[in-house]
Formats: structure tokens, sequence, C-alpha cells
């Protein structure tokens, strides 16, 4: 394990070019290791790049550490896993060659996260529950007087479950201002839009009207996403609507419910690194 | 039964601060005591049994043992899945606290029995799955899952439990209790249907039959030695339980005796699914599924006269 480095604070642009240069970072992770491992879902880890970024580059106080005061994370959609590795990897909570078993035979890192793996305090995989969980462990921090934090990533199909609604209701009930959520909101999931599978709008009113100061950002402008999880609380558990799109950063990926599952191919693979490095910019397809 | 858990809870509360109570709502009186003496350590997570589940692993994960409690079918198989996947795969020390275990809830009806929930949770593998007989029982079971450094299932009946002779409240891990002395057969029980048991040891005394009478609280995942000793030299054994045989007590013996060789003939008494249809009380419940003395004393002697399967050596 590498030493932890400071988070990335300090002056605004300085720290906004800082965290865009760890999400280009983190994107190239997400391809090689995607492309070694053959595996898919790199659509979801391409669209919460930048929020894990920003949580775990700036915002999140000893996350991945033991520390008991730490920041917890959660990933409720636990189907990112690569993405929160990648964000691991490159902010020196993993060395690489941990990374590099992503998806290989004997590993810790399989395709959703897992507690065995040091610096995942819950294990996720299932939709809907994770939320549940960061309740849990925001009214154990509370009860503790600890300075801890939690901060739960959920998709927007994930709030078709039901659990989801119990728990809004719960950190609503009881004040849990110490519980940040964000809802990865790219409108896409396994088969098709949300729209037509499900229709979740207005998304932010609806949890305000569970109880939670909702605010939506740009999921893909760190200093948008900085504003809505650095912004004064007011009592209330708060939701941050992120607003992103599935496959960011690879033109051919973007905005196509395919790259939910679908692994890469060589020419593929090449195309999106060649993206992702900045050689070329492809118009999304 | 509830009343000495939640006793017992206080007790272990006492000596441990980081104990908490979690209930989806149910309890109404019963859990008051622990509510009044803990008011931070207790939470009513309103009727949310897969969020109190979540809820639960959180704050196992802050270092805190928790016990969630709620009809024992809500409490498993409504949540098992998140209970799977937190406090099981996690290897936290929560407590699912299930009351009404089997048919305490007669005339409630199908949706509010009780029956597989003991195969599900035996199914998880590192899960201790204890049915206590008694409320001594509960309370020395209780004890034992206080110290566990992982998740348990505590399947509790109703209230008006009776205090089964002979138990005297003893529980050990893994370990089945004599609460009869016989030699012809074994009736063995689990939970808190084994007052049948014993009374159908009286019937078949006054047919000049000794029956032994055992109790098997803790229905762990795999055999225990302390079942296959008690089982050697068996002729045969009834196993008695409010519930699914199907990964349950019946299973267990079954596992035990084919997994030892043991030449012991096995009849399991229990239920096989849950179906709709008439209900009643408890007792005219357990009627219906051989599960009273005189079913169960006529199980037995069934099981008396069929013939051993011939030892291959």
């Amino acid at each position: 394990m590498s030493t932890m480095p400071c988070p990335i604070t300090g002056a605004n642009s300085q720290r906004i070019a800082q965290l865009e240069h760890l999400s280009r970072q983190m994107r190239r992770g997400i391809l090689e290791r995607a492309y070694a491992a053959k595996v898919g879902h790199i659509g979801s880890a391409l669209s919460v790049a930048d929020i894990l970024a920003v949580l775990w580059g700036s915002v999140m106080r000893d996350a991945g550490t033991q520390k008991p005061a730490r920041d917890r994370f959660v990933l409720c959609k636990g189907h990112a896993a690569l993405c929160l590795y990648a964000a691991m990897c490159h902010t020196g909570r993993m060395d690489q060659a941990t990374f590099e078993s992503y998806c290989m035979e004997d590993t810790h890192l399989g395709v959703h996260p897992e507690p065995t793996l040091p610096g995942i305090d819950v294990g996720t995989g299932s939709l809907g529950q994770g939320l549940s969980v960061a309740c849990g462990l925001a009214l154990g921090l509370r009860l503790d007087r600890s300075p801890g934090r939690v901060y739960a990533l959920l998709s927007d199909a994930e709030c078709n479950e039901g659990q989801v609604w119990e728990a809004a209701q719960f950190a609503a009930h009881h004040k849990l201002n110490n519980l940040t959520a964000l809802v990865d909101a790219n409108g896409t999931q396994a088969l098709g839009r949300t729209e037509e599978v499900l229709d979740l709008s207005p998304l932010a009113r609806r949890w305000e009207a569970f109880g939670w100061q909702a605010v939506e950002a740009d999921g893909h402008d760190h200093a948008s996403l900085l504003e809505a999880l650095e912004a004064p609380r007011d009592g209330r558990p708060r939701m941050v609507i992120a607003k992103t799109v599935i496959g960011k950063g690879v033109g051919y990926m973007e905005d196509r419910v395919a790259w939910h599952y679908k692994s890469m191919n060589a020419e593929e693979y090449a195309r999106g690194v060649a993206e992702v490095d900045g050689v070329v910019r492809e118009a999304a397809a | 039964m509830r009343n000495a858990f939640v006793a017992e809870l206080i007790e272990v509360a006492r000596a441990d601060e980081s104990v908490m109570l979690l209930t989806a709502d149910l309890g109404y009186n019963v859990l008051d005591p622990f509510a009044l003496e803990f008011p931070d350590r207790f939470v009513n997570v309103g009727v949310a049994e897969q969020n109190m589940a979540g809820i639960a692993t959180g704050l196992a994960l802050t270092g805190r043992r928790v016990f969630i409690y709620s009809i024992a079918t809500f409490a498993t198989l409504r949540c098992f899945e998140q209970f799977r996947n937190g406090p099981a795969l996690h290897n936290l020390p929560v407590c699912v606290v299930g009351v009404g275990g089997g048919y305490a809830y007669g005339n409630l009806g199908p949706s509010h029995f009780a029956l597989e929930d003991v195969s599900a949770m035996r199914a998880l593998g590192n899960v201790r799955v204890v049915a206590p007989s008694d409320p001594d029982q509960t309370r020395s079971a209780l004890r034992a899952i206080a110290a566990l450094p992982g998740p348990a299932y505590l399947r509790l009946g109703k209230g008006g439990n009776p205090a089964v002779p002979g138990l005297a409240g003893r529980f050990a891990w893994n370990t089945p209790e004599t609460i009869r002395a016989g030699s012809e057969l074994l009736l063995l029980a689990t939970g808190a249907v084994a007052p049948e048991a014993l009374a159908a040891a009286d019937r078949l005394a006054l047919k000049g039959i000794q029956a032994r009478v055992a109790v098997q609280a803790h229905l762990p995942a795999e055999p225990p030695e302390e079942l296959e000793n008690l089982l050697r030299g068996c002729r045969g054994v009834l196993t008695v339980e409010e519930g699914c045989v199907t990964g349950g007590l019946g299973a267990l013996v079954a596992q035990t005796i084919s997994g030892s060789g043991l030449n012991c003939r096995l009849q399991m008494a229990g239920t096989r699914g849950a179906l709709a249809g008439a209900v009643g009380s408890r007792e005219f419940m357990l009627a219906g599924q051989g599960l009273d003395a005189d079913s169960l004393a006529d199980q037995a002697l069934g099981l008396l006269k069929r013939k051993t399967a011939p030892v291959r050596t």
C-alpha cells in the first residue's frame, strides 16, 4: 500500500485542475482494467468517475483508513466498483499490482466491492440495500459523537427499489445530517432509458418530499460537485442529484445503454484510450 | 419467552454498552422496559424490515452489537437478502430475534406463520440458529449469543410458553439436552414444541415404551459431534419441530446420520410447506400437522415397527 497523499484542497482553480487530472487517470485505469479483464459495466464506471474523483480526491477525510472517525463511503451501485478501485489506486490507497488483479483469479477486486478488500467498509452489489447501511453508519457515528461523515452513491434506476425509500424516510426522520447521498443520474438502466422503464422524474423533488435537502449538480463538473457537496447544511440529510452521462469520456460509449453491459474489443479499446488521453476527440455516437 | 428475552437483554445491555435493540414496529408493551432504560439504544425503525437489517449492518460496522426484533417470518424472510448481504457476509454481531416461531400466531393465518425461517437461516452457514424451548433456556441462549463475534438468529415462541420439565434452562452450543431418560427410541425436539414431545413420551410410557426426550436448541449448519454422540447406539429417532423439516432439525439429523454412517432409523415430524386453508389455535394447527402429542406418539410407534435397513460393511 502506497502512502496516503494529502487530499486535494487549496486554491480553487488549482484544486479543480488536479481533480480533472485525477479523473483522466481514473478513466484510463478503468479502460485498461476492463479491457484486460474482458468485463463490462464500463459505462457505469465512467459515469461516476468525476463524482468519485471529487469524493476520494478531495472531500472525504481519511476514507479507506481504519481511523474510527474516518468518513465512510458506500457504493450502493456496486457494479461501478471498477471506478472505486481506480479512485483508490490513483489517490494512493491501493497499489498498482492490486489494482491489476481486477477480475483475475483469487482476487478481492471483483465486479462488485467486497468488505475483505482493505479500504472497503461495506460490500455491495444488490441494488437498493446500500443506503440503509449508510443510515446505520451515520446513526452509529452520531451516537459516538464522531466527526465522521457518510457518503453513499446510488444509481438513478436503483431508486426503483422500495428499500431506498424506506431508508430515505429513516434518514429524514432521524435528521441524519452527517449523511450525504448522491444519485448518478445518467438516465439509463440495464434495459433502457429510466424515463421509459420506470419514470423517476422529478427526482430531486421526490427526495425533497421525503425530507431531504436535495440539490442538483453537473456530475462531470468538479466545481459543481464540490459546491453541492460542501454547501452549508440545514439539518437534513443531503441528496445530490448528479446529472451524468453513461460512458462519459469515450465518445462511442456516451449515452449508449449498450455500454451498461458490453465489454470492449481491441479496436474499441484503442479508440477509448486515445480519447481519454486527449489524442483524439470523438463525437458522441 | 419474549418477556424472558427482554429481561435478559436488559441484563446484557447493562454489562455491554454497545448493545442496541431495533424493532420494526412490533413488540407492543413487551419492549418497553428496554426502551425506558436505554432510550438512546432503542430504535423503532417503522414497518420496514429490509431497512432495519441494513441499519443494523451499519450500526454493527461502528462497533455495536445489534438485536433486531420482529415477528419471526418478517424478521427472517422479508429481509433475508439484506441479512445475508449485511451481517452474514460481513460477519457482524447482529442477532435477528423472531417472535412467534411456527404456529404461535395460529388464528392470524399463514402470513404470520414462521415455517421456513430456520431452514433459510441455517443455509447461511455462519449464522448461529437457536430455537429455545422455554423462557429459562431463552435467557441462557441469549447470554451465549451476546458473546458471539458474528450473526445469530434467535427464534422464540410467543408468550405463555411453559417451563419444560427437566431442562432447567440448560443451553450449550451444539449440544442436545436430555430432559427425559429412555432407551428404546429418541424424541428429539427443538423450540417451543418440546412439551408435545414430552407428552408423547408419557403416552408411549403407558404402552410400556421408554423413550428418551432431548432438546436441540442450537441448529448448526453442519452436524455437531455432540448430536452424533447422542444418536450413536440409538435405534430410532423422531425429530419434532414446529416448522419445515427441509433444512430444519429433521435435515440436520439426517445429515448427522448419513454423514457418520449411523444405523439409526429416522422419522421427521414437522411441516411441509405453508398452505392456505382453515386456521385455528396453535394447538389446532399443530394437530393438523401431526405435531400434537397423540400424533407424535403414533409416529414413534410406527418408527419402532419399521424394519432397519441392512448395514453394508
